[in-house]
């Protein structure tokens, strides 16, 4: 049996010394009227046959389209150095550190993730990873409605409207209320924001970019959430925080993001990384695992799982959160992604998506009737179309394009609208293709 | 070992990017674009490449060191799977494409794996259906829970409370607490959930049990049976958590045995890795009653063959996920049922429990072995008896760690003092095992006579015992090197 | 501190009375079971302290545990040198490693004797 090493003489020796004659003995706690048939299962296949086969169900997937979607999830190049490191079995076969002398390697890791975390979004403190960009966002709701013991949340409409959704789910069986205030133009509507404040507000949350890629500066809505008592928290796309004004320059008590794009492919929805940095006075509301620097006997530097009354194994129903398993081996990506890019590379690339996307966004405005809706914007703009968003994606598609998201999804009459967005890998050649052939689908 | 920001010196970069050719930053005002550059680490290619070969060498990991770490299933993983899940066939796919219309033809190959996958779970499991949207244990957990409270908001049925026995994982009280019910705890007998506890704190109020079985203690629940009549019997939800189902694939159907949903963690029973503490991931099946609440989108396949996303679930709990759960993890899940098979599953499970058998009668003549009987795939002992001399259970796990292996998991279930938890899994040889019990043996031996040198291990690892302590008190969470 | 005078609540807080005042901490027996405490949550001055409700947290490495009030009334002072110095408390439960003090609204009720504490601690060590 594949990745069974016992032979037939040795279980019959670990049999016999259990002290039964057979394996079937050891299922005897199993009432008899419980015991599965055999399982109708397909017989096993070699190895060769296991890759054959899903060599052929990956080739059923369009893999040489030539795609404009973002909508938060990113197509950002890999270096090469990122998946050469991350598939070492050293990292990726061990589990969470329990025993910190024997996973320095794993806990120095989530330390300098923890810190890169940080400085990339200008805060004291982040943690070792959550599920998503969408789960982190519940997660800081939870942390700013257990802080503030209050349990109005008020949300902006150009938040990723995947992310509320989920929001929406998660808050059904909890006595939250959650304000949406509707979008001006593809902005953040900060007068209306302003207004929807009040003292039983726990937090606010707004997106930057937002969905739409609009960019904006949240300082002054933040001063006021300060002064009443509300929790502010921003959603942020990590490799725009490279040249963006930092969540903690505005004032930010906590900031999520999908970590998808620093370093790990878009692979069909997940696994991703849910970021989570906070400031000094929420920490302790901080749910999942945090890494921190002590030392040992004689003195010498380790790395040790800490602040863990906060969580399930020890407080059980009173924990910060269930979480247990977490995102580690996406983070330890991030973190070499980083690494291997610096600062400049960031930038960099951060820059690169934005020149593209301002040359798409130039070369769309002059075909007739095509207007870009928000300025201003990073690496991804809304473009009002003379018709329906949808029915020039599926011309596209004939063509092996996806121009990108139709926002009727999510918006009210926005069926017009159309999101587009780019990264250094979208190339100038295939931005004029995609502008001519949109040019012809009006 | 200095950490990657002491490496850093200003100015040096690893990849190097194309420069941009525009002038970006005129696009976006100056007061919305950051001030100083983030403080992240600045080293040329190979010292990023040294660096993380470095620290990687400072763990454990099963493919390096035995692992039994109870209720966490550290079987081997099989490096085919990597290989599969890392075609571009794969990875390159964005998750929107199938949302587009007319875009439904191009991820087919994608929509079949999370199909088939659910399939092959249901069939396994004896469930009616599968999302396989929960990222890992602790999620699939609050997912079948949010479903318990969809089914009995629906019914109208007026229900505040979960119980959750004393010897259930943590996640569960969480899970539950966190859906917003009360959590009633029960005390164990003998190790397992006494039917008559269970009875008197029974009503009309509780909306269900969250169970696992075999146990934390590594026993099948001798009282199962009633266990599920009186449950059901006040329309209360039995859930099953799956950490332990490696014990039981191809011999019990916990569908079959009446529970209602069931949550199972891929990165344990079905060979994914762990990362270093995940991606896991945690699909929820669940018996007929429950299949309309589940999350939205769900996989469909039309009779042409062709699958397609729906959304038409009016009774849905929502949306949990961004997308379709962890797909790099479930495809690795996949390919390694596809490997084994009918007959692989089951002698996965036959030999999981003939090797915690095994190293359980070889252990316990050395450390008390409280539940003397046979045990499932897991089992706990307690080191009480040295603790009376000075050796706690931390310290022999310790000791282990100097020995190559890596320590079971220690002080849980909370029931048992000084617990050990002892997981083997079926990919370990008779020779690991019976190293592994010598080593043991080793240490427990000098108990009498030398007890310091346990309780000063480990002493041949990167650090010695760390000072928990002053971590939590200090808080240094973040380097401040080269700020 | 002449900790036979001292008042006890199951919970293991202690409590003392100094005239319609009175002073709160967790007894020397309760901070050996936790460990070494690394924080202490406590209530602000001005709030209602509650008798038998929850009121503050502390922690160790391995533990957490609610301070529940063993008296109600008002809070008017909070101990903070715990927030840099948890390990008062495990150094001098019944001293320097105090909690709270409260202004009493009523005359406490059930609590235990030192006897009677001495009692359910030795219990509780079994």
């Amino acid at each position: 049996m594949p990745f069974i090493p016992h032979t037939p003489d040795e279980q019959r020796e670990m049999l016999a010394t259990i002290g039964v004659d057979s394996i079937e003995a050891l299922f005897e706690d199993i009432p008899k009227k419980f015991r599965a048939a055999e399982l109708n299962l397909p017989e096993g296949l070699s190895e060769m046959e296991v890759r054959q086969k899903l060599e052929k169900t990956a080739a059923k997937n369009h893999t040489d389209l030539t795609s404009f979607l973002g909508a938060g999830f990113y197509d950002h190049y890999i270096p090469s150095a990122v998946d050469a490191l991350c598939s070492r079995g050293e990292f990726y076969t061990a589990y969470t550190p329990y025993q910190a002398e024997a996973s320095q390697g794993m806990l120095q890791a989530i330390f300098e993730y923890q810190t890169a975390v940080a400085r990339l979004l200008d805060l004291q403190y982040a943690n070792a990873s959550l599920y998503d960009g969408g789960t982190a966002l519940y997660e800081a709701i939870m942390m700013a409605v257990r802080h503030t013991k209050r349990s109005r949340i008020v949300i902006s409409e150009s938040l990723n409207p995947i992310y509320r959704v989920m929001l929406d789910s998660y808050t059904t069986n909890l006595k939250l209320d959650l304000v949406t205030v509707p979008h001006k133009d593809c902005h953040t509507d900060m007068e209306a924001m302003l207004a929807a404040l009040n003292g039983d507000t726990a937090a606010v949350i707004v997106q930057n970019p937002n969905f739409f890629g609009t960019i904006q500066d949240f300082t002054a809505l933040f001063d006021k959430a300060r002064e009443l008592g509300i929790v502010s928290i921003i959603s942020t796309y990590p490799i725009m925080q490279a040249i963006l004004k930092t969540p903690g320059r505005m004032g930010a008590d906590i900031a999520v993001a999908e970590g998808q794009s620093l370093g790990l492919p878009l692979s069909f929805g997940g696994p991703y990384l849910g970021i989570m940095a906070c400031n000094k006075q929420l920490i302790r509301q901080m749910p999942g695992r945090i890494a921190g620097r002590t030392v040992d006997k004689t003195g010498q530097t380790g790395f040790v799982l800490t602040l863990q009354a906060r969580e399930q194994h020890i407080r059980r129903e009173k924990a910060t959160s269930n979480i247990c398993s977490n995102q580690a081996l996406c983070a330890l990506r991030a973190l070499m992604y980083m690494s291997l890019l610096g600062p400049k590379g960031l930038k960099k690339t951060a820059q690169t998506g934005i020149e593209r996307a301002h040359y798409a966004a130039n070369r769309l405005e002059r075909l007739p009737g095509v207007r870009v809706i928000n300025q201003p914007f990073g690496n991804e703009f809304t473009v009002r179309l003379p018709v329906r968003a949808y029915e020039v994606i599926d011309k596209l598609l004939d063509h092996k394009f996806v121009p990108g998201f139709p926002l009727g999804r999510y918006y009210e009459g926005m069926d017009n609208h159309l999101l587009v967005a780019c990264t250094e890998k979208t190339t100038k050649q295939c931005i004029g293709i995609m502008a001519e052939l949109i040019g012809g689908a009006l | 070992m200095k950490t990657i920001f002491q490496d850093s010196a200003k100015g040096r970069a690893g990849v190097w990017p194309k420069e941009p050719r525009g002038n970006t930053e005129a696009d976006i005002p100056a007061h919305l674009l950051r001030s100083d550059p983030p403080r992240l680490p600045e080293l040329s290619e190979i010292d990023v490449v040294r660096h993380f070969t470095r620290l990687s060498r400072l763990n454990y990991s099963v493919d390096s060191n035995f692992y039994p770490l109870g209720s966490c299933t550290m079987k081997y993983n099989p490096k085919f799977t990597e290989a599969v899940a890392a075609q571009p066939g794969f990875t390159s796919v964005h998750p929107l494409i199938p949302q587009l219309k007319g875009a439904g033809n191009m991820t087919q190959g994608a929509l079949e794996v999370l199909y088939e996958t659910e399939q092959l779970l249901g069939e396994i499991t004896g469930m009616s259906a599968f999302t396989l949207q929960p990222m890992a244990g602790a999620h699939g957990e609050l997912t079948g829970v949010m479903l318990m409270a969809a089914y009995h908001n629906d019914k109208g049925n007026k229900k505040t409370k979960i119980i959750v026995p004393d010897s259930a994982h943590g996640t569960n009280p969480a899970s539950a607490a966190i859906a917003g019910y009360d959590v009633v705890s029960i005390a164990s007998k003998d190790g397992m959930i006494d039917p008559d506890e269970l009875e008197k704190v029974l009503d009309d109020e509780v909306a269900g049990l969250m169970m696992t079985c075999p146990n934390t203690l590594g026993l099948f629940e001798c009282g199962l049976e009633r266990i599920v009549k009186l449950i059901h019997g006040v329309d209360g939800l039995l859930y099953y958590d799956g950490a332990n189902l490696n014990a039981i694939m191809g011999k019990m159907r916990v569908g079959d045995v009446g529970f209602d949903i069931v949550h199972l963690n891929l990165h344990k029973t079905f060979a994914t890795p762990h990362g270093g503490g995940g991606p896991g991931s945690g699909p929820v099946g669940v018996s007929q009653r429950l299949v309309d609440y589940l999350p939205i989108s769900r996989v469909v396949k039309l009779e042409d063959g062709q699958y397609f996303l729906d959304y038409d679930y009016p009774k849905s709990i929502g949306y949990i996920a961004p997308f379709y759960g962890n797909f790099g993890v479930i495809l690795k899940a996949y390919a390694y049922i596809l490997r084994l098979g009918r007959e692989g599953i089951v002698r996965a499970s036959e030999n999981a429990v003939l090797a915690a058998n095994y190293l359980r009668k070889r252990i316990e003549k050395h450390l008390e072995v409280p539940y003397d009987r046979i045990c499932m795939h897991e089992f706990v002992a307690s080191a009480a008896r040295q603790a009376e001399k000075g050796v706690r259970a931390l310290d022999i796990a310790k000791a282990l760690l100097d020995k190559g292996h890596y320590a079971p998991t220690i002080y849980f279930p909370l029931i048992v003092k000084e617990c050990l938890m002892f997981e083997p899994t079926e990919t370990e040889s008779k020779e690991t095992l019976d190293g592994f019990v010598d080593d043991l043996i080793e240490i427990l031996g000098r108990v009498e006579s030398d007890a310091a040198s346990i309780q000063n291990a480990p002493v041949t690892m990167p650090v010695q015992r760390l000072d928990e302590v002053r971590a939590a008190r200090n808080m240094e969470l973040v380097d401040d090197a080269g700020l | 501190m002449n900790t036979k005078a001292l008042l006890y609540a199951k919970s293991h807080e202690w409590v003392k009375i100094e005239g319609d005042e009175a002073v709160v901490g967790i007894s020397h027996f309760a901070q050996q079971q936790l460990g070494d405490l690394t924080f202490v949550e406590l209530p602000q001055p001005g709030d209602q302290a509650v008798a038998g409700s929850e009121i503050g947290t502390v922690e160790s490495v391995k533990a957490a545990s609610e301070i529940y009030s063993p008296v109600s009334g008002e809070v008017t002072a909070v101990n903070t040198e715990l927030e840099n110095a948890p390990e008062l408390v495990n150094k001098d439960a019944f001293g320097a490693g105090w909690l709270f003090k409260v202004k009493l609204s009523a005359a406490p009720a059930g609590l235990l004797d030192a006897d009677a504490y001495a009692a359910l601690c030795a219990a509780e060590a079994h």
